[in-house]
Parts: C-alpha cells; structure tokens; sequence
C-alpha cells in the first residue's frame, strides 16, 4: 500500500496533496464533528465556504479555528451569483485567510446550485490574473474544461451530480470525456453520495474527489468519512492497476472465431466452385 | 385606486384552491404523494388533507430526510429589528393598528445602530429590519440609510416593511439589502379585505404584487408567507403560500425563496383566531410545505412555544429567530414602546444555540457575505 502516494503522486499547482480525497466542511452537526470527520477522512485540503467564515470570531469558535492543523485550507465563493462577486469575495478571502487558492464556485439558481460556466469562466480569468491559484467547481462540459484549463486554473472540477444531491456519478460519459483530454488534475465535485460513487469517479480516471454532504450528513460522519477515504483509494489502486475488458452480453456465442472460414478460401477455383453452386 | 393583477395574482386566480383543499383525498393519495419524486399542488392537498393528519409521522420522517439532504444539520439564526411600530393601516388582528391606543415609537438611525450593535454582541450576523406602514416616519430615505450604516457590521439584512414601488426596492439592492419579507397574510381576497379595513396595506393586489417588483430590483432572498388563523380556510392558504413559491422560484431563478407560516398570536388588538391550527396541523403543513418545495428555506419565528420549535428544527425549519423582541428599541430600553406580538420562546439566543448543538444541529450565525461595499 501506498497511502501516502509516494509512486503516484498527487500535485496540484505545484503542491503535492498526500490525499486525493477533499473534503468540504458545510452541513455538519457540528464544527467539533466536522474535524473529527476531517481527520478520519486523512485528506489535507479542505474547502471552507467563505460566507461561513467569521473574522470577528477568530479564535473564538469559528469554523476555521476547527480545520485540523497541516490540512491545508481551501477557501470558497459559494454564495456568489456572478463573476464580479466570486472576485470580490476571492479577495476578501485572501486577505483574511492568507491564502491565495480558492475555489471557485458562480452558482446563480440556489436551487441545483449549478455552476453558470459564462461568470466560471470571466471569473477564472480575473483570478488568474490577480495571481490567484483557481480551482474551479464546474459543468461536467468538455469544452469548459478545456476553456478554464486555458484560462490558466489549477484543475478542473466537474460536478458528478448536483450539490448535495447524494446521485452518484450521473456525468460518467462526460467526466470519461474530461479525464482522457485534461492537462490539469481532475477533481470529481458534487453529488457523491456513497463511497462507491467516489471509487467508480477514481476508476474512471479522475484525479481526485470532493466529498461534503454525504459525509455530513451521514448517520456517523466520522466512520462515512473514513470509507470515503479507502473507497478514494481503491479505485484509484484499481484504476491504476488497469482493468481487464469487458465480457459483453454475446461473448459466448463469438468464442468460436467469426473469421475460420477465411482459411478454407485457398484459391480462385474452389470460390468458382462455389458459385456454380452443388451440382460439380 | 386598486393597483392591477401581477402575473402570480392572475396565475392564481386559475387554481381551485377551495377544491384542492377540501377534495376527499384517500390514504393512497397520501402515499402517492409521498413516494412522488415532484410533488404538485393536488400531492401538496393530499399531505395536508385529515387523510394525510393520520400519516403524520410518515409525512414528518419524509419531510426531516428532505430537508437533511438539501441544508444539512444547520440551522441559521436571524433577529427581528424593530424599528418602529407607527402605523397608518388598520389590520384587525395586528397590535400596531393605527387606531390602537399603544406607545409608538420610531427609533433614530443612531438608536437603530445600537439596538444592531447588541444584537451582533450575541451572536446576530444576520438581522430583520421590522417596521409598521408609516411612509413618513419610516420612508425609503430613512430605509437607505439604515442599510448603509449597517451594512459594515451585519453581512445579511432583509426587511419586513410596507411595500414599496420598483425603484425603491432596487435603491435598497444597491445599498446592500438582500432579502424582502412580505407576507400576504392570506390569498383569500374577500378574508383579506374584512381583516384589512384601512391603509396601504388595504389593497390586495399591490401588496401580492410586491414581491414580484422586489423580485425584478433583484433582491437576493424573498420572504413570503400566510398567517394561518385569518382564514378559515388554512388549507387553502399553505396551497397559495406553496404555488406562490414555486411561482417565484421559477420567475427569478437566481433568487432564493423561504416561506413562513405564522400562527395569530395575542396582540394589543385582542383579535381572535378564525378558526385556530393545532399544533399536530402546524407541522402537518410545514412538513408537507417541506415535501412540496425540497429547496426552499422555511422560517420559525418565536412566536411559537420552545417545545414545539425545538420539534419542528428536526423535521422542516431551517431558520429561526432567538430572543426576539417586537417592540421598536426593545432590545436596548424595553418596554418604552409597545410590541407587535407576545412572544413565546423566550430563550436567549445563547439558550436557542445551545438546544440545536443538543439536538445535532450546528447554529450558523453567518451565511452571507456584504452584497456591497
């Protein structure tokens, strides 16, 4: 085993992350489960959403004095409608966090919270270009990937299903599109809701997961966090490991070779033959 | 002059609501209801239906899984602030009716600051500014400036005031507002118009129209809601409070709705439930509320008792009020004016927090950030 991932590293924006399992910190019970389920889930980056986020209360309860020391913080815009907002809140975060990553979320309709990829994108640009280190939560849309990668982001983060929705990975294709043409890392976002969806994202190729709701939410937070971690793992292992093919549904009826005949057709006569059909 | 129909008054006046309410729904409605991936109106009629009273846990298990998944165990915080109680219409069951013998009061821009300031030494980040129908003493000047003095200190401020015309709302965007409350009390226009005798509030359609003009200005969240006892009908007005919803959430898809059912409480008008909504009803209709709208936040004020908030945080509510006081400076000097209402839990904030934390929840004091500046 290699749990830390010394043959097989995991390096975003030139920082290796000892696990490819994020994890994101809202809808826990409380901040004290929240950390205890960090440290089960053995990741070392989590994202905390920045209208969460209390300066006043530093180091009085807020939800940042409950991030685990040496996991390292990864702020969020949720809440921002539009490009101007996710910048101006990037900002702020900066300045009150110290850290220049972010996560990168425009999610106008508070219903699915999907990402509106036009302000992702403008935003993406203006963050780069402020010397940001953006980590983008997107559509699972190829060509958007392809344009944030462009915009100089440090991954890509397709959503597998809405946030919070616990679906599974519903953009398979898609992420299997976005994978095989990715420069950068990419992180399955949202929707995960049992640890074989994250094992199934791992197996098709992502880089890695990030898990909020189905862990918070989760009967016991801590020990959901703890199977998200190995279910990371193992399908990162067994994508890795390379699979074996498919057996499709007609495979017992194609194990006596389609092509035999070819060897019987050993000259032009014998296909005359044939053509003249049995009375030879 | 009665202002026209808005586009959701003209929606409603297509919907039976009588018949949706009061159809014979069977236990296999329920359950059809229940097991529905989207729920309509006629799935909304059958959880609030005597039918569905009898499937009450059913409804409740379903509606607290509903709302675990979309909000997680939080539950935000708010405080009502008051800032005055005068008054130039006349609603029979409200304690700041104009003609009402109380002590009015509307406080300065300087003593709205300060009742704000105690309010976020206890915790509040996210504040209710509350006041009568008096457009003199409380104009939009006087409402953009307490946004703009506030706004350095409290990240989420929302209003529950008279309504207003469409610039108004969109000078109160630009000044940092981001939410308007304004319950329709009940969408039963001839109810309406017994219990509204006098003033600005009078009209029904300019006030359901409101928030369709608060909606186009931008306002980040939309607060609506009945107040259930007006009408004899409760039914009708938790279906109307529900269409109004879905109507608004598919309007202005960028805005975030959240409903509220206030039950008539004891107020200097001496007004009288119609017909009074048991405790067993109230979480029948936010539960089935819950069912209807997976997304939509539901608030609980503290006009409802301790025990039955606490109960209804595990099943449907997402936010809710703490400490609340109803009188215009009350929370500095009280008892100088008079309240709206009486209120029933009167748990200190730091009280309220420490039941969620018991029960599983965390209390989030902060979920936004400044819209401006």
């Amino acid at each position: 085993m290699d749990p830390a991932g010394e043959a097989d590293p995991f390096v975003v924006a030139g920082t290796r992350l000892t696990s490819r399992l994020l994890v994101g910190t809202g809808k826990f019970a409380a901040h004290s489960v929240m950390r205890e389920a960090v440290l089960a889930s053995g990741t070392n980056l989590v994202t905390v959403a920045l209208r969460r986020v209390d300066l006043d209360r530093l180091g009085d309860g807020d939800i940042l004095d409950f991030v685990p020391a040496g996991v390292r913080l990864l702020p969020n815009t949720s809440g921002a409608v539009d490009a101007a907002e996710a910048v101006r809140l990037a900002r702020l975060g900066r300045a009150g966090t110290g850290t220049d990553w972010v996560k990168l979320e425009v999610t106008p309709d508070p219903r699915t919270l999907a990402p509106d990829p036009v302000e992702t994108l403008r935003a993406a640009e203006l963050l780069v270009a402020d010397g940001f280190t953006v980590l983008p939560y997107c559509s699972a849309d190829p060509v958007l990937c392809r344009r944030l990668e462009e915009a100089g982001c440090a991954t890509v983060m397709p959503l597998g299903a809405w946030i919070g929705s616990n679906r599974g990975l519903r953009t398979r294709d898609a992420i299997e599109s976005i994978v095989a043409q990715a420069g950068v890392p990419v992180v399955v976002d949202a929707g995960l809701g049992v640890p074989s969806d994250a094992a199934e994202a791992m197996e098709v190729g992502a880089d890695a997961v990030l898990v909020n709701t189905a862990i918070a939410v989760a009967r016991d937070p801590v020990a959901m966090a703890r199977a998200f971690a190995l279910a990371t793992e193992a399908g990162r292992l067994g994508f890795l490991a390379g699979r074996g093919a498919v057996a499709g549904a007609t495979a017992a009826e194609a194990s006596s070779p389609l092509t035999d005949f070819l060897g019987g057709l050993t000259g032009p006569g014998r296909l005359a033959a044939a053509s003249r059909g049995g009375d030879a | 002059m009665a202002a026209p129909k808005g586009r959701f008054a003209r929606s409603l006046d297509t919907l039976d609501l009588a018949d949706l309410s009061a159809r014979a729904y069977t236990d296999a409605d329920v359950d059809r209801a229940l097991a529905a991936e989207h729920r309509d109106l006629a799935d909304l009629g059958a959880l609030l239906s005597p039918a569905g009273a009898a499937r009450l846990e059913d409804i409740a298990r379903a509606a607290r899984e509903t709302t675990l998944r979309r909000f997680g165990r939080a539950v935000r915080l708010y405080a009502p602030l008051y800032v005055s109680n005068a008054c130039l219409s006349s609603c029979t069951y409200c304690g700041f009716a104009k003609d009402l013998p109380i002590a009015r009061r509307t406080l300065t821009v300087d003593e709205v600051e300060r009742e704000a300031a105690l309010l976020t030494d206890r915790g509040f980040r996210h504040l209710l500014l509350v006041a009568g129908e008096h457009r003199v003493e409380v104009s939009q000047d006087y409402l953009v400036e307490v946004v703009e003095r506030l706004r350095p200190r409290v990240p989420s401020l929302s209003i529950e005031t008279q309504t207003w015309s469409d610039d108004t709302y969109q000078r109160l965007v630009r000044a940092g507002l981001e939410g308007v409350v304004h319950y329709q009390e009940t969408y039963d226009r001839d109810r309406y118009a017994q219990t509204h005798v006098a003033g600005w509030k009078r009209d029904y359609d300019r006030r359901l129209n409101s928030t369709e003009l608060a909606g186009e200005a931008g306002v980040r969240r939309l607060g609506i809601g009945a107040l259930l006892g007006l009408a004899a009908d409760w039914r009708a007005d938790v279906l109307a409070v529900a269409a109004h919803a879905a109507f608004l959430v598919k309007t202005y898809w960028r805005t975030e709705v959240t409903v509220s059912l206030p039950r008539i409480k004891p107020s200097a008008s001496g007004y009288q439930p119609l017909v009074p909504v048991s405790d067993a009803e109230y979480v029948q209709a936010l539960s089935a509320l819950r069912l209807f709208e997976p997304e939509a936040g539901i608030v609980l004020s503290t006009r409802e008792p301790a025990a039955l908030r606490d109960g209804l945080v595990r099943i449907a509510v997402t936010t809710m009020s703490a400490g609340s006081s109803t009188e215009p400076g009350g929370y500095s000097a009280p008892g100088e004016a008079t309240e709206q209402f009486s209120i029933s839990d009167e748990r200190s904030p730091a009280e309220v927090a420490a039941m969620l934390e018991a029960a599983g929840y965390e209390p989030v004091w902060k979920d936004a950030f400044p819209l401006v500046g």
